[in-house]
């Protein structure tokens, strides 16, 4: 249960190696120790991800899963509901990919689509029923503004988030009667691996103010969180930009 | 033969915190109660009264709840024993206004009436006369147990102590009560003579609790929790013993076992989160204090006055807006008096604001292996839930555990498993007791999922 002051028992990690999945998982978890299930691929970076947890004393479990192969998804939540009632499932893994290959070469675009789309709605359409039956819970999904207003610069990885985005939102309202809490979190530029030797955006943030804002939401029932804040009224700008001026723009 | 209705439903503890969906069967008769447990599913069933626990104790998300306040029979009235025999549904209000007139009264009640007498044993609730009389559990004679495998066994403490023990504190995890039989207490009348008096600071109210306590049959302090420096810890201190008829002032005499007490309003569902804060709280407790009279012995009080302010507004805890609050209490044990003080100046610098703040000497507990009340002192306070809550608690849970204390859990809704399994030692002797009776755990709650109980 998220109990009467806002602590979780357990998180199901999907994408365990995320960096902002991670700082959720961690703020989720305060100063208590938790249950963390941590989903992803087999390497090496998601071993030491759940050793670091385990010496901050939680307990931590590993599922192994490939965001790009749909063969590996069917039992991650099987294995992640396994041992009692998961309070939150975080989708939060994602693929930048090379935006210029992604739409010239058609392996690179269903790639992006794959991983990116596919699965968390796949993943997330099997979470949503396991968080009915046990009937309480949260999904924490992060989408991203990119999702917002397609760019030249990246429309391959913002399509497929707005993608995820709609149906995130749209399930959000599907289990509404359930009880059942989705959180929609669209960070801006976040500074971390996966944007490692990009340029930093205006109003970048870091994974902590993502997790801080996703966390405060799901505690105050907010449904959709922009981070940071002001950059959904930057974001409702640029979507009413007409298309000759937004191309013209340096973003 | 139809069936009860089925709701799906979200239920909340009083608190209304933590909300989860269940499958809430209105039972009206022990047929439908059979049913539910037979057709309980993987995530199991669970009775519910009154839904006056604070957390999460009566609520089974994604399994069966069987609300039994439809079971509300009072079957038979021995005056001459005071054995009561009654359906698990029925209120303890209920059980007031019936057994009154007869020269009876409920032998523990709680700060509400508003309970069934099945979560009065589940729960093995406690009241003002704990340091005398003991909990619920001990004033029970005997009560028919439905099991998880459909059979119903009648328990008495003679016949299955070790049932009957593990299922009073048990939190419904043991069974469904069905019936039990409550010894009542002959009274004289349906008031009380009550002596008054203002404590300076929480070591003069210990100091009066030890002197003179068990001279009193009901004690209980309220307890200024916004209060700093001096004056931290000033409590009202309300003790008295059932009015004998000759006690009564003329006027009341013709009708000794008169009792009304109804709800005069309902709290609306509009209240805004914050409204009770530190500002307003500290304006209520200063007003409260004043108002007492330093001393005063021997006042005539109703039921209602004495025991139950609050029963007057229905729904009073929608007071505390949408986030809702919850309710901290714990004991320590006599010898950790500066474990209580440590508490109380912890929760008062924190500013913890709580306007029912309550401090109570226990006496003896009962063999409830899973039973709150241990010899020692009990302090209850309601908190409205804010950002920071959760850390100070579990400093307090340390503070409890470390002095050999324990957390109540028809309160609980926020505790962790491990501190809770150190706080009660004979956790596993319990554990045993259930798993002879109910192996595959077909009883749940939230509450026992969060705590693995």
């Amino acid at each position: 249960m998220i109990d009467a002051v806002g602590d979780v028992q357990k998180v199901l990690l999907l994408g365990g190696t995320s960096e902002i999945g991670m700082a959720l998982l961690r703020r989720l978890a305060g100063e208590r120790r938790i249950t963390a299930v941590l989903a992803g691929r087999p390497t090496p970076g998601l071993d030491d991800a759940a050793g670091a947890l385990r010496s901050e004393g939680h307990q931590v479990e590993v599922v192994h899963f490939d965001a790009e192969d749909g063969g590996t998804w069917a039992p991650v939540m099987g294995k992640g509901f396994a041992s009692g009632d998961v309070d939150v499932v975080v989708v939060a893994f994602g693929l930048l990919g090379d935006a210029e290959r992604a739409w010239q070469e058609p392996d690179v675009a269903a790639r992006l689509a794959t991983v990116n789309y596919t699965a968390p709605v796949t993943m997330g359409v099997d979470a949503a029923g396991r968080l009915r039956a046990q009937g309480h819970g949260a999904l924490i999904v992060l989408s991203s503004v990119a999702g917002e207003r397609p760019r030249r610069t990246n429309f391959a990885y913002g399509s497929a988030k707005a993608g995820l985005d709609a149906f995130f939102t749209g399930l959000r309202e599907a289990l509404r009667p359930d009880g059942i809490r989705v959180v929609v979190v669209r960070p801006g530029f976040v500074r971390t691996k996966m944007t490692a030797g990009l340029d930093a955006a205006p109003l970048a943030v870091d994974a902590g103010q993502v997790a801080e804002a996703s966390v405060s939401a799901l505690l105050s029932g907010k449904e959709t969180v922009w981070v940071p804040a002001p950059m959904r009224y930057v974001m409702s700008v640029l979507r009413h930009l007409p298309a000759t001026v937004f191309r013209r723009l340096p973003i | 033969m139809s069936r009860a209705p089925v709701l799906r439903r979200s239920l909340t503890g009083w608190g209304r915190t933590s909300p989860s969906m269940a499958n809430l069967v209105l039972a009206s008769g022990e047929v439908d109660v059979r049913l539910a447990v037979r057709d309980a599913g993987t995530r199991g069933v669970l009775a519910r009264g009154l839904g006056r626990s604070y957390g999460d104790s009566a609520q089974n998300g994604g399994g069966t709840v069987v609300d039994m306040s439809g079971l509300a029979r009072i079957l038979s009235v021995d005056t001459t024993t005071g054995h009561v025999v009654t359906e698990a549904g029925v209120s303890l209000d209920t059980l007031v206004r019936v057994l009154l007139p007869l020269g009876l009264l409920v032998p523990v009640l709680p700060g509400t009436r508003q309970v069934t007498v099945g979560g009065a044993i589940a729960a093995d609730i406690h009241g003002k006369n704990h340091h005398v009389k003991g909990s619920f559990g001990n004033h029970v004679a005997a009560m028919d147990l439905l099991l998880a495998d459909g059979s119903v066994r009648t328990l008495t403490p003679q016949g299955a102590p070790e049932l009957f023990w593990a299922t009073v504190g048990g939190m419904g995890l043991t069974g469904i009560i069905l019936r039990a039989t409550v010894v009542a207490t002959p009274v004289d009348s349906a008031y009380f003579v009550v002596d008054t008096e203002r404590t300076r600071d929480l070591d003069d109210l210990m100091a009066r609790l030890q002197a003179d306590d068990d001279e009193y049959d009901y004690s209980v302090a309220w307890i200024d929790l916004v209060a700093r420096g001096a004056a931290m810890g000033r409590s009202v201190l309300t003790r008295g013993w059932s009015a004998r008829a000759d006690q009564l002032p003329q006027r009341l005499r013709g009708q000794p076992y008169h009792f009304a007490s109804r709800s005069l309003f309902t709290a609306p569902n509009i209240f805004p989160s914050g409204l009770l804060n530190k500002v307003t709280i500290a304006a209520f407790n200063e007003a409260y204090y004043r108002k007492t009279p330093r001393e005063q012995r021997g006042a005539i009080q109703s039921i209602g006055q004495f025991f139950h302010p609050l029963d007057v507004a229905k729904h009073w805890n929608r007071i505390y807006g949408q986030r809702g609050f919850l309710q901290y209490q714990f004991v320590v044990p006599f010898g950790a008096e500066d474990a209580m003080r440590r508490a109380v100046e912890r929760l008062s610098t924190a500013g913890a604001a709580s306007f029912l703040a309550v401090l109570k000497r226990f006496g003896p507990g009962n063999p409830g292996l899973l039973s709150f009340p241990t010899p020692g002192w009990t302090l209850a306070l309601d908190i409205p839930v804010a950002p920071g809550l959760g850390r100070l608690l579990d400093e307090l849970d340390d503070l409890v555990l470390s002095a050999g204390g324990r957390l109540y859990l028809a309160k609980d809704s926020r505790a962790q498993a491990e501190t809770l399994h150190q706080m009660y030692p004979r956790i596993d002797e319990w554990r045993t007791v259930r798993d002879q009776v109910d192996p595959a755990q077909v009883f749940s709650s939230d509450q026992a999922r969060r705590l693995f109980l």
